[in-house]
């Protein structure tokens, strides 16, 4: 136990990866201590470059972090070595609650590294490829000092929006012989796309992959994006797509390279950093970067708004009130709709 | 306020084939509600205190078949004082002559299972020690 007048947020300043261990932790359970040493930490986050790596289950997103993670350590001649902070999220069991987190299974090279701090994640229910307490977690290993941190999505394949929310930069890995004419491919997950990454190179139909990838990257990928803002958004995972200027008009047009990796034995992965670099560095040329922030930083006090509002409401309903009014929906007396109004305005319509 | 999960590391140190019995384990600690750290195979003792570590677990599962338990399992316990994590719980599972058992338990490890230990004695004490510690640290 670490001892109680140990000062968290503190040692982890000072660079204590058990009291960086501890404080995940309380993160993780909504502890007030865990707010309490975000608020004291918030003011040193804002540094780390976020990258997200989603995909479909098995296209070899934890191998990747593995090999990315091993070069950002061991860069070529001549680059400084960046510290790398990794949180990989994997899906919860809906009916026990418990997890198999099995992702450090593909990051062995990494062990033994002080630059380097690999913690799994449970989605504890949450449905959009992170859990709910993933940016939190993020914010402390910011706060800790890594300058680039990899976060892997639970990859249920879908449109996991939620990373490209939190993520600077995203990448979407894909695999070959995963349904080949790429019906699998969503384009909602190339709408998310910064990168595209056809990992398992080494694989028949890798030809095929890549055609079909930049054959539905010329319709999917929008040419800016700009998140809704959750207050309009009719649905928190659409995208709008401002008026689309022509390629010409706009100078700073990131289009998705799509680059092919083979994880397991270290192929493509120079290239891929490099790619991830050109990436940060066009976000923070074109404003980009600014906007991505703003917009991550309003999507999450607006979420922490509509719980608290959610939390506080629910307390002040007298008891038996929700179950009544639920009670009346079901025998479809009224509909939801009424049902919202008499509970949020006490009316009887 | 989120429940408290008991978070669980299984590894398989040394360098005996297969994780059959550890997989095993795994499913079983999940499906009791745990939140369970698969590391695979091959684990060096650093290996599994560093996951520890960075994983805050409450416990640590050891899957040895090998019979190098008495060079495995002390260098752990030793590794995990030695990063401040004393509270954390060490089971063994696998095949352990009986003459070794009270070595280790005495050396600190909280439980030691043979081959067909029903699993629901091994979550049993796992929820015993973890809440016993817990409650320790108030
Ligand atoms: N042939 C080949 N196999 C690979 C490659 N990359 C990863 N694999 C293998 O693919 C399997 C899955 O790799 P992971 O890295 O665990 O994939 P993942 O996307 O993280 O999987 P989940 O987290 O379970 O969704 C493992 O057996 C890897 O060894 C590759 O480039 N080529
Ligand atoms: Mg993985």
């Amino acid at each position: 136990m670490i001892s109680s007048e140990l000062d968290i947020p503190q040692a982890v300043l000072g660079g204590n990866r058990l009291a960086l261990a501890r404080l995940i932790t309380q993160i993780e359970n909504g502890t007030p201590e865990g707010y309490d040493a975000l608020r004291r930490l918030f003011s040193h986050t804002g540094k780390a470059h976020l990258v997200g790596i989603t995909g479909a289950p098995g296209t070899g997103k934890s191998s990747l972090v593995n090999q990315l993670a091993h070069f950002y350590r061991n860069p070529t001649p001549g680059m400084t070595p960046a510290r790398v902070g990794i949180v990989a999220v994997d899906p919860s069991s809906p009916f026990s609650g418990g997890a198999i987190l099995g992702d450090r299974v593909r990051m062995r090279d990494l062990a033994g590294d002080p630059g380097v701090f690999i913690r799994s994640m449970a989605s504890r229910g949450s449905l959009g490829g992170l859990a709910a307490a993933t940016s939190g977690v993020v914010q402390a290993l910011d706060a800790a000092g890594f300058d680039v941190i990899l976060i892997e999505t639970v990859g249920a394949g879908q449109a996991e929006v939620e990373i490209a929310r939190l993520a600077h930069t995203t990448l979407v890995v894909e695999a070959p012989g995963l349904g080949d004419d790429i019906q699998a491919i969503k384009a909602g997950i190339l709408e998310i796309a910064d990168i595209l990454v056809i990992n398992k190179a080494d694989r028949p139909g890798v030809e095929n992959t890549e055609r079909a990838l930049r054959n539905m990257l010329q319709l999917a990928h929008p040419l800016r994006r700009d998140f809704l803002s959750p207050a309009d958004a009719v649905h928190h995972t659409d995208l709008v797509h401002k008026a689309i200027p022509s390629p010409g008009d706009e100078p700073n047009i990131w289009s998705p390279p799509v680059l092919r990796t083979v994880a397991t034995e270290g192929i493509g992965i120079q290239e891929l950093h490099s790619s991830i670099q050109n990436h940060r560095k066009h976000l923070s040329e074109s404003g980009e970067w600014q906007r991505r922030e703003q917009s991550r930083m309003e999507t999450e006090l607006s979420m922490i708004v509509q719980e608290r509002l959610m939390r506080r409401w629910r307390d002040g309903l007298p008891a038996g009130r929700y179950q009544s009014v639920l009670e009346a929906v079901y025998m479809r007396q009224i509909s939801p709709w009424q049902a919202a109004d008499r509970l949020i305005t006490g009316d009887e319509p | 306020m989120v429940e408290r999960k008991i978070r669980v590391i299984v590894a398989k140190p040394g360098l005996d084939g297969h994780d059959r019995g550890a997989k095993v384990v795994a499913r079983a600690l999940r499906d009791a509600g745990m939140e369970v750290i698969y590391t695979g195979l091959r684990q060096t003792p650093e290996m599994i205190a560093e996951a520890a570590l960075q994983e805050d677990v409450d416990a640590v599962g050891l899957s040895i078949l090998s019979g190098a338990h008495m060079a495995l399992v002390p260098r752990v316990l030793e590794l995990l004082r030695a990063n401040g994590q004393q509270h954390v719980k060490v089971f063994i599972g696998g095949i352990i002559p009986d003459e070794d058992i009270p070595r280790l338990l005495e050396s600190g490890v909280a439980g030691v299972y043979g081959p067909g230990t029903p699993t629901d004695t091994i979550i049993r004490d796992i929820r015993l020690s973890v809440s016993a510690s817990n409650a320790d640290a108030q």
